[in-house]
C-alpha cells in the first residue's frame, strides 16, 4: 500500500492500493504543517489500518511555493524512516498528466509566475520551466500540447503516475523540491555607511 | 538507564538537529549546520536556511539513531521545537516530526525552542536533576532572551529580550565593518584578545536609568552597532583589535550585568547560559566573574548543547513526558514568536 503526499498546492494525502482506499485533502495553501500530520493519520485511520500496512512512500517533489512544498516531502521522507520503507520523489505536474495523450500542466507558483511542463503520454517533453501569463502561449506549444491548469494537485493521482513512472524504471529516488528559482538574497558587499 | 526514550527535532534557524535521550541522558546529538551558506550573506537567509533543513533531515535522523544504538520503536515520544524562529525552517521539522510520530504510532510534543536550551542543562555530564530556579540568558544569532525559570512545565517567564537585533547579529554585522569573515562571534572573539576593551566607551543599550524604568531587563544592540560603524568610518587607522574588544566588552558588559541583576533581584542564586553566543570567551569569563562577586553558581552547558540542537528539543520532551503532560494535538501550526510561556504547543 503507497502513502501519498503532495503539498505543492494544497495539502493532500492519499492511501493507494488496489485503486483510491482513503484520501484526505484541502485547498488551502497556507497551512501544510497544520494539516499534514492530521491528513496521514486520517488515511490510516479511514482505510482501516495501521503504518506498517505501508509498503512505500510518494512524496510530490513541486514546483510549487516552497515553504508549503518542503513540508510534505519533509513528512514522507519521516514517515519512510520511521517504518524503514522506499520513498520515491515524483513531479508533482505527473498527477495531473496521467491519462491524457498530450497536454501541458501548468501551475501558478505566486510572484506572477506560471510554471509549466509538457507531457506525452505521461511522459514529460520539456519542463519543467517558468514563464508569465504573457508568455506561455509563446513559451509553450499549446495548439500541440493543449493547457491545463491545475489548481489542485491529486495525491491519488501521483501514486499511480510513480507506479507508471517505476514499471518504466525511472529513477525517482531523488527528494530534492523543483525550486526553479534561486533563494532571494543579495552577497554581503561590505558594510553599508551610517555617517554623513 | 531509565526515563522516557524521546528523539528531538529542532529547525528554528540554521541548524538541523536530531537528538535522543532517556530521561536525562544523552544517547545522541546530531547537528548538521547550513553556516557556511550562509557566510557570503553575512547573516542566515531564511530561504537558504529552510532548504538546507530538507536536505539534512533524512541524514540527521538516521545519523542520529544509529549514534544512540536504539530502534525507533522502542521511543516514547517525538519532539520538535514549534517556534520561536524561522516559520519556512520550522514547517521542515514539524512536517518532519508530525510524520515520525504517525508513521511510529508515538505520542508528539511541540515545544519551545528557548525553553529547550534551559532543558539542555539536564543532559550535562556533571548535572542530576535540573536545579530551579534559574535565571537563563539565552544568547545567538536569532535570539536575545532572558528568562525566570522556576519550573520547567509550569512557570516560565520572560524578564527581557531584545528590542532590535540579537546579540549574534551584531556580532555578525560589526564583523562586517571590520571586514572580518562570517560567523562574526568567533573572530570577533579571536581580534578582540589583542585589543584594549577599554580604549573606546561605546554605548551600552538600555542601561540608562529612564530606559530601566520601561526596560529593565531588555537589551538593544542597534546603537551600539552604528557607534561602531560611525566610529570606524571617522577615525584614521582605527584599531580593529581596539574597536573588536571594546565592541564585544559592551555586548558581554550589558548581557552579564543585566542577567545578575535578575538574579539578585528575583532573589535567585543561579544563572544558565544558553545559545551559540555563550561559547563568547569574553561573556563567560565575565558572567563568572559577576556571578561569584555576587553568590550565584553558573552553569554552562557545553558548546555542542548551547548552540540549538535536537538533544535541548528531546530533553525538554523527556521532562514533559516524565511530568505526565499531554503531547500536543497533531493539528499544531509553527509559531514564528512563540511566547516562552507556551512551553508545550
Ligand atoms: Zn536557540
Amino acid at each position: 500500500m503507497i502513502l501519498a503526499i503532495d503539498t505543492s498546492a494544497g495539502t493532500s494525502v492519499a492511501l493507494v492500493g488496489d485503486g483510491i482506499v482513503a484520501e484526505a485533502a484541502t485547498a488551502d495553501t497556507r497551512s501544510h504543517a497544520e494539516h499534514i500530520g492530521v491528513f496521514i493519520d486520517r488515511v490510516l485511520t479511514d482505510a482501516g489500518v495501521t503504518s506498517s500496512d505501508v509498503t512505500a512512500v510518494v512524496a510530490g517533489i513541486g514546483p510549487g511555493p516552497f515553504t508549503g512544498l518542503r513540508v510534505g516531502i519533509a513528512a514522507g521522507v519521516a514517515f519512510a524512516i520511521g517504518r524503514g520503507i522506499p520513498i520515491y520523489g515524483i513531479p508533482s505536474h505527473d498527477a495531473a498528466a496521467v491519462g491524457r495523450e498530450a497536454c501541458s500542466i501548468v501551475s501558478d507558483v505566486r510572484r506572477r509566475e506560471l510554471a509549466w511542463t509538457t507531457y506525452r503520454n505521461g511522459v514529460a517533453i520539456a519542463g519543467p520551466r517558468l514563464t508569465t501569463e504573457a508568455t506561455l502561449s509563446t513559451d509553450v506549444d499549446l495548439d500541440t500540447f493543449p493547457e491545463v491548469r491545475v489548481e489542485q494537485v491529486s495525491a491519488a493521482l501521483l501514486a499511480t503516475a510513480s507506479q507508471n513512472r517505476l514499471a518504466r524504471g525511472d529513477d525517482l529516488s531523488s527528494l530534492r523540491p523543483l525550486y526553479l528559482r534561486a533563494p532571494d538574497a543579495i552577497p554581503n558587499n561590505g558594510p553599508k555607511r551610517v555617517s554623513g | 538507564m531509565n526515563g522516557p526514550l524521546v528523539l528531538g527535532i529542532e529547525s528554528s534557524c540554521d541548524e538541523t538537529g536530531v537528538g535522543i535521550v532517556r530521561g536525562t541522558t544523552l544517547l545522541a546529538n546530531v547537528i548538521a549546520s547550513s553556516m557556511d551558506e550562509h557566510a557570503v550573506f553575512g547573516g542566515v537567509v531564511p530561504e537558504i536556511a529552510a532548504r538546507a533543513h530538507l536536505e539534512a533531515m533524512r541524514g540527521t535522523i538516521d545519523a542520529a539513531v544509529a549514534e544512540a544504538k536504539i530502534r525507533l520503536d522502542d521511543l516514547d515520544a517525538i519532539a520538535v521545537a514549534a517556534g520561536p524562529g524561522l516559520a519556512g525552517a520550522l514547517m521542515v521539522g514539524v512536517g518532519a516530526a508530525k510524520a515520525l510520530a504517525v508513521s511510529l504510532g508515538k505520542p508528539l510534543y511541540g515545544v519551545n525552542h528557548l525553553v529547550g536550551h534551559v532543558g539542555a542543562d539536564v543532559l550535562r555530564e556533571d548535572g542530576g536533576e535540573i536545579e530551579l530556579p534559574t535565571v537563563a540568558l539565552l544568547v545567538s544569532g536569532g535570539h536575545t532572551s532572558l528568562l525566570l525559570v522556576r519550573d520547567l512545565v509550569t512557570d516560565v517567564v520572560l524578564l527581557g529580550e531584545t528590542i532590535d537585533d540579537a546579540a549574534g547579529e551584531a556580532f555578525d554585522k560589526v564583523a562586517r565593518l571590520l571586514r572580518l569573515p562570517y560567523p562574526g562571534g568567533p573572530h570577533i572573539d579571536r581580534v578582540a584578545a589583542d585589543g584594549d576593551p577599554t580604549a573606546i566607551r561605546f554605548p551600552r543599550g538600555l542601561t540608562l536609568p529612564k530606559d530601566l524604568i520601561d526596560h529593565r531587563y531588555d537589551f538593544s544592540f542597534s546603537g551600539l552597532k552604528t557607534a561602531v560603524a560611525r566610529y570606524v568610518e571617522t577615525t584614521e587607522n582605527p584599531s580593529i583589535p581596539d574597536v573588536a574588544a571594546s565592541f564585544r566588552e559592551s555586548v558581554a558588559d550589558v548581557l552579564t550585568k543585566k542577567a545578575v541583576a535578575a538574579c539578585v533581584e528575583h532573589g535567585v542564586n543561579r544563572l544558565l547560559l544558553g545559545g551559540g553566543v555563550a561559547a563568547n570567551a569574553r561573556i563567560r569569563a565575565l558572567a563568572a566573574e559577576r556571578c561569584a562577586e555576587n553568590g550565584i553558581e553558573l552553569r554552562v552547558p557545553p558548546l555542542a548543547l548551547c548552540t540549538d540542537n535536537g538533544a535541548m528539543i528531546a530533553a525538554l520532551g523527556a521532562h514533559l513526558v516524565a511530568r505526565g503532560v499531554a503531547p500536543s494535538d497533531l493539528n499544531f501550526p509553527v509559531d514564528s514568536t512563540l511566547p516562552v510561556e507556551t512551553v508545550r504547543v
